[in-house]
Order: C-alpha cells, then structure tokens, then sequence
C-alpha cells in the first residue's frame, strides 16, 4: 500500500514539473505535514478509546494521571509490594521512595536503588506525595467485559445475523440485477427508476405497518424481521450489480444462448465467474452494514436478551457500566475490530464500491 | 436521478421510460419470452417492493385517517383529517421538527464542504501519500455506529481529551458538550463528520474525473488556484455536489439514532436533541400511537419530497451536465 501509493505520489510529481524546485518542496511538505495533522486529529477519538480501554479503575479515578495506560510504580522488598512515592528530603532533593510504614505523622520509606541502607524516615504527611507511574497496559478489563456481557453470545448472534443478511441480499440482488441488466421488458426504465426511487423514501413512511404486520403474524422476538427482507433484494446493491454487469461483454451470454443454455446457467456459468469482484464487494458491504446495524434490532428483539446482537448489547452494556470508562471503551473496541479488520483487508473493494454507488447514480 | 452523468458506463438506456402495458401485445413471441423471463428475475425486488415498501406506504396513509392505537380505548372509526388538525397545533412536533431544520443548517454545508475540501487538498500534487490519506479518512466509516457514539461521548466528556486540551490552550472552563443545549450541536456535527470518509471517496473520484486540460488550458489564460477553483473545479463538481446534498437531505430529515444511543431517546438536554424522528419513534413505541404516528410519518414524506423536488427543480440550474443536453 505504501509503497504503491510513493510509486503514485511521485509519477504524480514528476509528471507537472521539477519536483527538486525548492519552494515545490517546501510546500509539499507543508501540505503533507498539514494532513498529518487533520489525520491525527480526525482519529483522535479512535487512540482515545484504545488507550481507555487498558486503563485501570484506579488510574481512571485519579485526575493528574498520565495519558497512558498506567499503575503507580510498586518496589517488591523481602517479598511484600510496596508503592512508590516522590519524597522531598530535607536536603532539598525529591527521590522515589517506597512507602513501607505509613503513619500519619512520621512514615518509614525504602529507598528501591539502595535497599541494604534500610529504612529511611520521613516527618509528613505520605497523603500529600505525588505517585510516580509505570506503563501498564492493563488487558484484564478485555477478559472481564468478555464475560460481563456475554461476550461469546452477542459475537455469535451478530455473525449468524451478517451472513445469512449477505447470503440473502448477493443471491436476491444478483437474480434482479441480472434481469435489469440482461433482459429487455415493457417499462423495464420505469421499474429500475421507481427501484432507485426507493433510496429517497425515508423508513419511518413504512415502519408502522410493517411492524404491525411483523407483530401480528409473531415474528417480532425473532430474527425473522431482520433476515427476511434481505431476500428481497435493495436498491443500493442492484445499483451496484447492474452497473457491474452491463460492463460485462454479452458476447459470451450469446454463445451458449446458442448453444441451448438456459438463462439461469448463463448467470451461473458465463456471468458469475466474471462478476466475482462486485459480488465480494456486495457482500463485504452488507456484512457489515448488518453488522453495524442496531436501529432494527433494538425494535424487533427487545426482551429477548438471548437474541440480541453486538451493537444492542454494547448500548445496553454502556446504560449499566457507564462509570467505568475503560470498560465501555473496551467492548468498543472488541465490537470495532471486526469491521475494521475486514476494511483493512478489502479496502480497494470498499473504495471501489462506493465510488461506483455514488460517482455513477 | 438518470440525469446525474456516469464515470464508467452510459446512462441506463431508457431508464426514464415509461410504463406502457400495452407495449406488451407487441412483443414477438421471442421477445415476449425474454420479458418473462426478465420479469421472472426482478421478482423478488417487485415482490419485496409491494410487501415493504408499496402496501405498508399506503397502510400508512390510510392509518391517518383513522384513530388507531395500540390500547384502542375507543372503537376504531374514521376521523377525517382529526389527525392533521391535532398535528398542526401539537406544540411538540413543531419544536421537534424546528430542531430537525436548525440541526439540518447547521449540517448540510458541513457534510458537503468538509469532504469536498479534504478531496481537493488529497488531490493536490503537493500531497504525498494521497491513498493513505483516503483510505485512513474512511477507516471511521466502518466502525460500528454505536461503538462510534460512546467513543465520541467519552472524548467529549469532562475528562475527555478534547477538554483536556482546551484546558492545555487556556480555554478556563471548556463547554459541557453533551450537557448543554447549545454545545450539543456541535458536538453531534463532529460525530457526524467522522463518517464523512464515503464523502471524500465520492469527491476524490470526481476530481480525478475532471479532464486535465482544463487546468492546463485555464493556466496558460493565466488563472491562479484560486480561479481554477472556482471556475473549473466547483462546476465540474457540481453533479457530485448536487448528489451528496440530495442524500445528504433525505438522510438529516430522518436524524435520530446518535442521540437515540447519546441520550437513550429522552430528547435531553432540555428537549435540545428531541428530533422530529425521535418524536416519532417515541409516538410510536412509547405512547403506541399508530394513527398519530403515521400521520408524522407522512408529514416527514411530504417535506422531504417537497425539498428534493425543489433541489432538482433548481438543479436545472446551477448543475453543469458535462456532455448532457
């Protein structure tokens, strides 16, 4: 990727002037700094929410704290851990002491780089000492929310729900994308219109009645609402299919026509080998955007805890544990990484999707 | 929508068609089995059409005409326009959709500027590294929208960082973003403009679709960035533009689900993210008021199919069509 996207950068260069021109310079590094900076600050929240989530209750409490994941500096002495202080002496110097006896008065200290020199005493107050901290990245927290929220379960739920929703809208769309795309029909311009149309209409015109209807017929409490729609095909995918196969040259389509193939094995045989990347592209798409959804199964599911997918569950998780930031930042993370993975893998898929669905309407 | 141009393929071939039954008696018989078959295919869009979209559209409609509830205390009858003469004096709805409208100005220019400007910078030949750029914008894009909203309410929060480094900068007593209910805004445009990685995707596409030899062309007249800009870049953009505040409307008109999670649907701070959708999805599933909610719901129809005619009525003219008409 990186290496790529050099090789672009300086064809780019070098194609509209003599990029050693030291003002062209300047100002290439002025510029590029300058998205660094957008960059680091539009992803800010993300290495918020990562370094939140390794914290540990008692840094969280503590206001003066470093930013990162931390716990205050401890020294082991004839086995017992003890926490380390900054202790101005009366010599004027400020060392890190380990605090052995605290008393209110007069507390006795270690000294962690010369232990063998013994207890040192201290006349104060050890509640007005500031801590030193040690970088400690505190993986637990994962371990614990794994299990407060049933972890396993949601994770589970939310998988079930994506594939059968991506099996569900490649097969339906892939059917009708191949009919607009392959077969001329009286008001086949109509219908592929009022199809795009649907992208306007915003969803509470049909919520009432379909919710009603689900409700009546005892689908409300399951996955039926979530699933079933799916294999109905929408309008973005079709778009985006369609699109794709009207590239396809229908040379080969007429050669096994004529070879007595049947329109269902043409799509099989000649049009689908052919259409792989806009089918990977259609499924990554839905897989996540059903993974991502939360509106629909907040409605359909309520009550039914065993149920519920991730994003469901993390809303709920946060009304309960929203004084321990690390916790919810936590089970973000665990709910983000599986989205964000496969945009890692796939991202020239991703781009090249949207591109198509918003540059060619 | 068929006017927008195409980057890859031509325009839909009679996509602008009109539905003509009768075309069908002159069909050959071999076209008549082609049209089956083609029929046969979109079928389940049709099928999934009437059942989700078409009926349930009607259903609605219908629903505004009578007084049904969900506890239906008195017998269910016809009521005329009793729904309509309720809406226009229910105090909250106004204030509901005032919130909606407000949020929307404040929105719209953001969501289409913000990834316009972002493409043309990434664009520039002075900007290495351009599809890291891209791709690292999107990544926010992909995170799931709930995990998004508490990243963002946490950030935001007292000890969040962003107070943090107001604080850093001499800022005394930084706003109580999610408290308060003139800070709520900005904050919910800023949760919003992480998701604008598709935005800048769309626009840096039609950038690179912009012939060079205009640039060139307009260079040897002498334009500076500035001309260039104004009067290549933006008109060439405008389809793109036209099209991202065309979705960008139907998508603002609908706004409710970040402080459905923010604000667990109360509509706090004091009614300050009480949307026009939340307002409905609370009539709905809170107060179980069918008639009444589908009567919103044709309200929000009404007004979004009015705005977007309007849009495309002055489309006509402020959008350039390269090679169209």
């Amino acid at each position: 990727m990186t290496a790529r996207s050099e090789t672009i950068a300086v064809a780019r260069v070098g194609r509209t002037g003599s990029p050693r021109n030291p003002a062209e310079l300047t100002r290439t590094a002025l510029l590029t700094t300058a998205f660094v900076a957008i960059l680091l600050a539009f992803l800010m929240p993300l290495f918020y929410s990562a370094i939140t989530s390794l914290k540990s209750p008692t840094q969280i409490s503590q206001p003066n704290s470093p930013i990162l994941p931390s716990d205050p500096a401890t020294f082991t002495w004839n086995g017992v851990s003890y926490d380390v202080y900054y202790v101005p002496l009366p010599d004027g110097t400020t060392r890190e002491l380990a605090l052995v006896t605290p008393g209110r008065k007069q507390s006795e200290f270690i000294d962690p780089s010369n232990p063998e020199q013994g207890l040192i005493s201290w006349q104060g107050s050890w509640r007005v000492l500031d801590q030193p901290w040690q970088l400690a990245p505190n993986w637990d927290n994962y371990a614990e929310v794994w299990g407060l929220i049933d972890f396993p379960l949601l994770l589970r739920n939310t998988i079930l729900l994506a594939l059968i929703s991506t099996i569900g809208t490649v097969l339906s769309c892939t059917l009708v994308a191949y009919g607009f795309a392959r077969f001329r029909f009286p008001g086949r311009g109509f219908l592929f219109t009022l199809l795009l149309a649907t992208i306007f209409l915003p969803g509470a015109v049909t919520l009432i009645p379909t919710y009603t209807i689900f409700n009546k017929i005892g689908w409300v409490g399951t996955w039926l609402p979530l699933l079933v729609p799916a294999f109905f095909a929408n309008a973005y995918d079709v778009f985006l299919l369609r699109q794709y196969l009207l590239t396809i040259p229908r040379d080969l389509d007429e050669a096994a026509m004529i070879d007595g193939a049947s329109s269902l094995r043409i799509l099989r045989s000649v049009v689908l080998p052919q259409a792989w990347p806009v089918i990977v592209a259609v499924s990554i798409f839905t897989f996540v955007y059903s993974w991502n959804d939360y509106f629909a199964p907040l409605i359909y599911l309520a009550g039914h805890d065993d149920l519920l997918p991730l994003q469901v569950g993390l809303a709920r998780f946060n009304g309960i544990y929203y004084q321990n930031p690390a916790f919810i930042q936590a089970g973000n993370i665990m709910t983000l990484v599986i989205p964000v993975a496969l945009f890692v893998l796939f991202q020239r898929v991703f781009i090249r999707g949207i591109v198509i669905s918003g540059v060619e309407k | 929508m068929d006017q927008l141009p195409s980057v890859a393929v031509t325009r839909p071939a009679g996509a602008a068609g009109r539905l003509n039954l009768r075309a069908w008696s002159k069909l050959t018989p071999l076209a008549r089995r082609e049209a089956r078959q083609g029929l046969l295919y979109i079928a389940p869009w049709l099928l999934g059409f009437f059942a989700f979209t078409a009926i349930p559209m009607v259903a609605t409609l219908a629903l505004t005409f009578v007084n049904l509830t969900l506890a239906q205390r008195e017998p269910l009858a016809f009521v005329g326009l009793d729904n309509y003469v309720r809406l226009a004096a229910d105090d909250r709805v106004w204030h509901s959709l005032s919130v909606t409208l407000r949020f929307s100005a404040l929105w719209l220019p953001i969501s289409i500027i913000v990834p316009f400007a972002i493409a043309v910078g990434l664009n520039s030949r002075h900007v290495r590294g351009a599809p890291l750029f891209r791709s690292l914008f999107f990544l926010p894009y992909v995170v799931p929208f709930v995990a998004g909203v508490l990243v963002w309410e946490q950030t935001l929060g007292d000890n969040g960082w962003i107070n943090d480094v107001l604080r850093l900068v001499g800022v005394e007593k930084p706003p109580s973003w999610l408290f308060d209910s003139t800070w709520i805004y900005p904050a919910l445009v800023m949760m919003g403009v992480w998701g604008i990685g598709a935005g800048i995707v769309i626009n840096l596409a039609g950038l690179r679709a912009i012939p060079t030899e205009l640039y060139e062309a307009s260079r040897i007249d002498g334009a500076g960035a500035w001309a260039q800009l104004r009067h290549i870049t933006i008109p060439m953009m405008s389809p793109i533009l036209f099209f991202t505040l065309i979705l960008g409307v139907v998508e603002v008109l609908q706004y409710f689900l970040v402080p459905l999670v923010l604000k667990n649907g109360t509509g706090e701070p004091a009614g300050a993210t009480l949307f026009y959708n939340l307002n409905l999805y609370r009539t709905f599933f809170t107060y179980q008021e069918l008639s009444y909610g589908a009567t919103m719901a044709w309200l929000l129809f009404a007004l979004t199919l009015a705005i977007t005619l309007v849009l495309f009525a002055l489309s006509r003219r402020y959008v350039y069509y390269a090679g169209a008409r």
